[in-house]
């Protein structure tokens, strides 16, 4: 008894801690005053704005599509990467892996600057088409981390066994390894995608001056004084995910208890 | 079997986004305007004032690991207790602070620690003393273990419920308590996930220059301030890559810790 209201204390404790910044950014978003310490009454006003606000637009978008293409062009990639990698020999697997984790054990900044030599050197218009490459190329890792695991535990037998009973490769992997890594796949992608979505300073070094994600429009800002209609906007990307994690709990739920009936 | 095949793209990606580009970090940080080779970039790291960003980057970021680590592993043991139904519903909720921008989090810190902030507004209403650590190293480890937290609890989670439960059951059967079963079963088969936690918080706090420059009011520079100032401002990329170079032979050391407590890269060496 006691050791289980230790722990919901402690998960609250830490819930606490980790929404208390959203819900105060969610409280400003209606505070009619536009200092940032002081209440000055309710309003809709910046929700307004923010909808005729077109730049801030037009980087929110930006910033949905980079993050959505580059974390599932990484996912795919990643995933097949460490399909390839079982088959190869402890030493080439291990150089490999290697070379995997440099984007993520390197500093960002220094991936940026990289990436910007090469796309300068390379002659490329700085642009969405940089900014997405250089994504995809953080994100990997982040794919490949996630599921690595999930076959480092795998036991190789049941693949086999899988084979000896006649299934063709794709299938025995479909069937009997797809399954077991699903949740790597699948936290490596969302890891991706929030990675992307939150990317500052990777952005910063491959964007080009007609373009704009969120955090790169949110810093410009901050020098001139951060505008309510971005608490608008954090508070519209809350609600939205929040909603999407209800349907994304609620829905397979339903499906298993069809299932059981 | 073709499954070396299957490489290819990957084997082109990393050529031509990794290792190419880094080439180009290491022949700017070695070479001059002129193009001749040079070591000045490297050396310039043991002036006053970029040792001094150096140290304060390494030493912050240790602490917010060590404090996410802390924090993070009873957590993802709880998590990993609960009900199957229930898993991916609470690790959405601790993912989900993350889908807000990462500035706009960090500036929302601001706004609640702030002089005239949200908890001092609620410390005074309390008749409590007022908390001052705005612009200071608290403030900055503070915004680092925050917006780095997720990253430790996702993968010590994830390695935690691959943990076969017949195990800890053998272990408690075979009589050892729970002491022991945690320090013999439980960590050694989480160890793999706490080392990718480990990395993945370690190194982002080493080298930003967002958090410091939101919570540390611009008068607390780190290692990433000053590499980002040469870019940007400066506009002398030899030395900022020089510098780089220097920052990158750090994130080098932890890698090699790494596989030092990570034997032959396969994580379930014990």
């Amino acid at each position: 008894m006691i050791k289980s209201s230790v722990r919901k204390l402690y998960i609250a404790l830490i819930f606490i801690f980790l929404y208390a910044p959203i819900v105060t950014l969610m409280v400003l978003s209606f505070n009619a005053s536009r200092s940032r310490a002081k209440w000055g009454g309710f309003t809709l006003k910046w929700y307004r704005e923010l909808f005729q606000n077109e730049v801030i637009l037009a980087a929110l978008s930006n910033t949905l599509l980079i993050a959505l293409l580059s974390s599932l062009i990484a996912t795919l990639i990643g995933t097949i990467a460490c399909i390839s990698m079982q088959a190869m020999k402890r030493r080439t697997r291990a150089v490999m892996m290697g070379v995997t984790n440099i984007p993520m054990l390197n500093a960002e900044i220094v991936t940026g600057i990289s990436l910007m030599l090469l796309f300068i050197t390379l002659g490329m218009k700085f642009g969405f088409l940089t900014i997405l490459l250089a994504h995809i190329t953080f994100n990997i890792p982040y794919v490949i981390l996630s599921v690595m695991p999930r076959f480092k535990q795998l036991n190789p037998s049941t693949y086999e066994a899988a084979l000896d009973l006649g299934a063709s490769p794709l299938r025995a992997f479909f069937m009997v390894v797809f399954p077991d890594i699903l949740p790597g796949v699948v936290s490596g992608f969302l890891m991706a995608f929030t990675m992307s979505l939150d990317d500052f300073i990777i952005t910063h070094f491959t964007k080009g001056p007609g373009i704009d994600t969120l955090s790169t429009k949110i810093y410009s800002e901050v020098k001139k004084g951060i505008k309510p209609e971005m608490y608008a906007l954090s508070a519209i990307i809350f609600t939205a995910v929040l909603v999407l994690l209800f349907l994304v709990n609620y829905i397979p739920k339903e499906n298993k208890e069809k299932k059981e009936k | 079997m073709n499954r070396k095949a299957l490489s290819a793209p990957y084997l082109f990606w990393i050529t031509a986004f990794i290792v190419i580009p880094l080439g180009m970090v290491l022949y700017y940080g070695l070479t001059d305007k002129t193009g001749a080779f040079t070591l000045e970039n490297i050396i310039a790291i043991a002036t006053a004032e970029h040792s001094k960003a150096l140290w304060i980057a390494i030493k912050f970021s240790l602490e917010s690991t060590v404090i996410c680590l802390l924090l993070a592993y009873p957590l993802a043991m709880i998590l990993a207790g609960m009900q199957i139904s229930q898993h991916s519903f609470i690790v959405f909720i601790f993912i989900l602070p993350m889908w807000m921008n990462f500035l706009l989090r960090t500036l929302a810190w601001q706004t609640l620690l702030e002089k005239s902030g949200v908890i001092n507004n609620i410390l005074g209403f309390l008749h409590l003393p007022a908390l001052n650590i705005i612009n200071t190293p608290a403030a900055i480890i503070l915004g680092m273990v925050y917006n780095f937290l997720p990253f430790m609890v996702l993968p010590i989670y994830n390695s935690l419920t691959k943990i076969d439960p017949n195990v800890i059951n053998a272990a408690r059967d075979l009589g050892a308590n729970s002491v022991q079963t945690f320090a013999r079963i439980t960590l050694p088969l989480s160890l793999p996930g706490v080392i990718s936690g480990i990395t993945m918080v370690f190194v982002p706090a080493l080298t930003t220059f967002v958090i410091s420059t939101l919570l540390g009011g611009s008068k607390i520079l780190l290692i990433g301030n000053v590499i980002e100032q040469e870019f940007t401002q400066a506009g002398n990329w030899h030395l900022g890559s020089g510098l780089s170079i220097v920052l990158m032979l750090f994130i080098l050391i932890n890698m090699i810790l790494t596989a030092i407590f990570d034997k032959d890269g396969e994580g379930n060496a014990l």
